[in-house]
């Protein structure tokens, strides 16, 4: 009897000690290359001096804030750190989905000691949002076009010139990024972009300049469609981020070239998701502040072509993992590849982005 | 019939007992373990099927949000005039204070604009600037020219007829907007022609359903035929072929075509090297409409081969032989005794394969470019990347709606016991 008694508490100690010590941490990302980099610069490492804490990827990033939205409605939080786009974290704050964090208290300082707040600047877009990379929507293009008579794009409105460079162009198929390409090229300078998108008006006329290749252009909606066909010369030219034009390159040895004229500078980072409870925020907490400081977001660039978020990282970029290149020139941050860059207004695009987007899938449905 | 004998004495049964109230137990109670048994398909369908359904029918609708984000504000405004073009007085900007110190404080307000953005853009930040503003309001001042100088949108006569309109618990914006309609001035208007697009989508979506539908009859038929008109050895091998495809993921089937289709692809390759078209000519037949009826014809023949197939087994072979027999040629012998006893399989394919078809999503996305994407793939985009789900469920709705006017239509005409699986 006592024998049994004994050996009862006993399993139920054993039970009760394994359930402390071991963690399981459901972060949510995007797969593919990215994860990987992410695996391989945050969460190994991590995982590697935090032996108890087992770390589950989900690959839903993409449906993040819908799923987000679901689980907060039927009060059943599923995920503890979820990578998303800037504009989804504005959306994910806005809707109460996404935790405040203080930045100086929850990040790492600069190994200099400099805060994070500072380190970080102006990239805290959101008061929810954590920043690991700065990517950029660019264009690449295609270097062994007969037609094109030994030219090569230079500047982002040879995209609409039909002419010089005939062929067809992948965009994405949202307004964003292309309705401030087809304003710049219809020669509205860079810091009025916005008030014109604002009018009836100057939205028209965005239009009437993506009308110019409408007829020529094949619309993308996942960020490896580009590359697809960019390699299967089914396009000339397209938009995707820069990382999948890096693989593009430099990994699958294609003919294609970088047009980093007036690429769009997007963030990515870590949200919090509202409603932990207390003993799992802790966990998330502690792998935050070790996966976004300066020498793991600098490790991040060993992998995959993006700009660290900190200005501490920038210094620390070395070669890539495998091909043993150097990075710091593929980077959109790059002084090279960033001569004219533009900034996603993230505050304008959540104000009318309902608007426009119903006007451009009218648009694209003409 | 009675349950009493001529003499007016009650039948009953050995025991005694009225055979009446004996039939009715057994009968009772035969019912009873009949709905046991369906029971747990019953609990199963009302919880994963008609409970969502009636969830989104709520939520195309639902909008207490506003009212109860800001109670006092939509209080305060039952007393304005939206028509009379003023801007409210300070009594509303009072009680928009009041709400709003309560509302930041439980981070509901940024919720509350992104909900108004849907029907006026700019709402959103409107609603995100004066919750960081509000902290720094004195209650004391004038609060109307403090709300003026932290946005100028509360001047606005729109933000506030939006407000007012949308401060019902229910509303009919969603169905609105779903049918590109608003509420203007004068009543309910349509949208502006640039700005029209559900409508359209609903279009094609039928459209291009009925396409798919008619082509899958068309290929799906004499296979159909085919398979039942073998012997069994060599239909088993057909059977298998036009299973295989089935049973291979949607996606692969749906790249696969995107390989052969494209510009580059194998199709095209093909043609230039027999010379029937010319490089620079080839054909355009992916991120079209051309694109989505291939591949979807493709992914949805099976489901209108097996309907097909299993009745045309039925098909005695002596009504084909009695008919030639009596001076019927093929043709007529098909036309007039075969093809009409094959109808119920053709009413059962075409309907299983239009009702899939229009709710199609994925094969529509990846192929279908912009001229041959669905209305459910901007349901899609509502759910997952505007989060404007009343709109995506008012979207369903008519969606829904639409199938069931067409299988009232289909009854009428065709005659719902006239399909068969078998």
């Amino acid at each position: 009897m006592k024998l049994k008694t004994v050996i009862l508490a006993g399993t139920a100690l054993a039970f009760a000690g394994s359930a402390a010590l071991a963690t399981d941490l459901t972060l949510v990302s995007w797969g593919g290359a990215y994860q990987s980099s992410q695996k391989n610069a945050y969460t190994d490492p991590y995982s590697a001096e935090n032996p108890d804490v087992t770390v589950i990827w989900d690959e839903s990033s993409a449906e993040a804030v819908a799923k987000l939205r679901a689980m907060n409605e039927a009060g059943n939080i599923t995920w503890d750190l979820v990578d998303v786009v800037a504009s989804d974290a504005i959306r994910l704050c806005d809707e109460g989905l996404a935790m405040e964090i203080n930045p100086d208290t929850d990040l790492a300082a600069a190994p200099d000691g400099t805060p994070a707040s500072e380190d970080f600047g102006d990239l805290l877009v959101s008061e929810c949002f954590i920043p690991q990379i700065v990517y950029s929507t660019t264009f690449g293009y295609r270097s062994d076009i007969d037609e094109w008579g030994g030219k090569e794009p230079t500047e982002i409105c040879d995209i609409f010139d039909l002419e010089t460079f005939p062929g067809k162009r992948s965009l994405e198929k949202r307004p964003i990024n292309n309705m401030e390409w087809a304003l710049l090229c219809d020669g509205v300078p860079k810091e009025d972009v916005y008030t014109v998108l604002e009018t009836e008006e100057g939205q028209d006329r965005a239009f009437k300049k993506l009308d110019s290749i409408k007829d020529n252009v094949v619309w993308w909606s996942a960020g490896a469609e580009t590359p697809q066909l960019l390699a299967d010369k089914e396009v000339v030219i397209g938009s995707t981020y820069n990382g999948r034009l890096f693989a593009l390159i430099e990994e699958q040895k294609q003919p294609v070239k970088m047009l980093w004229d007036a690429q769009v500078f997007d963030l990515d980072g870590w949200i919090i998701p509202a409603g932990l409870p207390e003993d799992r925020l802790a966990e998330v907490k502690k792998l935050v502040m070790y996966a976004t400081d300066t020498q793991r977001l600098a490790d991040q660039a060993k992998y995959i072509s993006y700009g660290p978020a900190r200005k501490s990282s920038a210094p620390l970029v070395g070669k890539h993992a495998s091909l043993g290149i150097d990075m710091a020139p593929h980077m959109p941050t790059d002084p090279n590849n960033a001569k004219n860059t533009f900034l996603y207004n993230y505050e304008w695009w959540a104000d009318y982005r309902d608007d426009i987007d119903a006007k451009f899938q009218a648009w694209l449905a003409q | 019939m009675s349950d009493t004998t001529q003499d007016g004495q009650v039948l009953t049964t050995q025991d005694g007992r009225p055979l009446k109230a004996a039939l009715g137990r057994a009968l009772f109670r035969e019912k009873l373990r009949a709905f046991l048994l369906v029971a747990p398909l019953l609990i199963f369908i009302l919880i994963t099927f008609v409970a969502p359904i009636i969830d989104m029918l709520h939520r195309s609708v639902e909008n207490s949000i506003v009212e109860e984000t800001l109670p006092k504000t939509v209080v305060a405004l039952q007393e304005w005039d939206p028509g009379s073009g003023e801007v409210p007085d300070e009594a509303v900007f009072a009680a928009l204070y009041d709400d709003m110190v309560v509302a930041v404080d439980k981070k509901t307000h940024t919720r509350l604009g992104s909900r108004l953005n849907y029907e006026q853009s700019g709402i959103s930040s409107l609603f995100r600037k004066t919750g960081r503003r509000i902290k720094r309001m004195d209650e004391g001042e004038p609060l109307k020219d403090q709300f003026l100088a932290a946005d100028k949108k509360w001047g606005d006569v729109t933000t506030w007829q939006v407000l007012k309109q949308f401060s019902p618990a229910y509303t009919g914006g969603y169905f609105l907007n779903a049918f590109d309609a608003k509420l203007g001035p004068e009543g309910v208007e349509l949208k502006p022609a640039d700005e029209r697009i559900y409508l359209f989508l609903f279009g094609r979506t039928l459209f291009l359903s009925i396409v798919i539908t008619l082509s899958c009859l068309l290929l799906g038929y004499p296979i159909a035929f085919l398979l039942a008109a073998l012997p069994l050895r060599t239909s088993n091998l057909l059977m298998i072929l036009v299973l295989l495809p089935f049973w291979t993921s949607l996606l692969v089937r749906t790249s696969a075509w995107k390989v052969l289709l494209q510009q580059q692809g194998v199709i095209n390759d093909f043609l230039v090297w027999i010379n029937l078209i010319s490089d620079s000519g080839r054909l355009v037949m992916i991120n079209n409409q051309t694109g989505t009826i291939i591949a979807m014809t493709h992914i949805l023949l099976p489901f209108m081969i097996l309907p097909l197939y299993s009745v045309m087994k039925t098909i005695s072979p002596t009504y084909v032989r009695a008919a030639k027999s009596l001076g019927a040629n093929d043709w007529t012998a098909f036309w007039r005794v075969y093809f009409p006893q094959s109808v119920p399989g053709i009413g059962a394919g075409a309907v299983l394969v239009f009702i899939l078809s229009i709710g199609y999503y994925i094969t529509p996305e990846l192929v279908g470019g912009t001229s041959g994407i669905f209305i459910s793939n901007r349901i899609a985009y509502h759910i997952s990347s505007s989060l404007n789900w009343g709109l995506a469920a008012a979207l369903g709705t008519l969606l829904l709606v639409a199938v069931l006017v067409l299988f009232v239509v289909y009854d009428k005409i065709v005659g719902i016991d006239n399909v068969k699986l078998g």
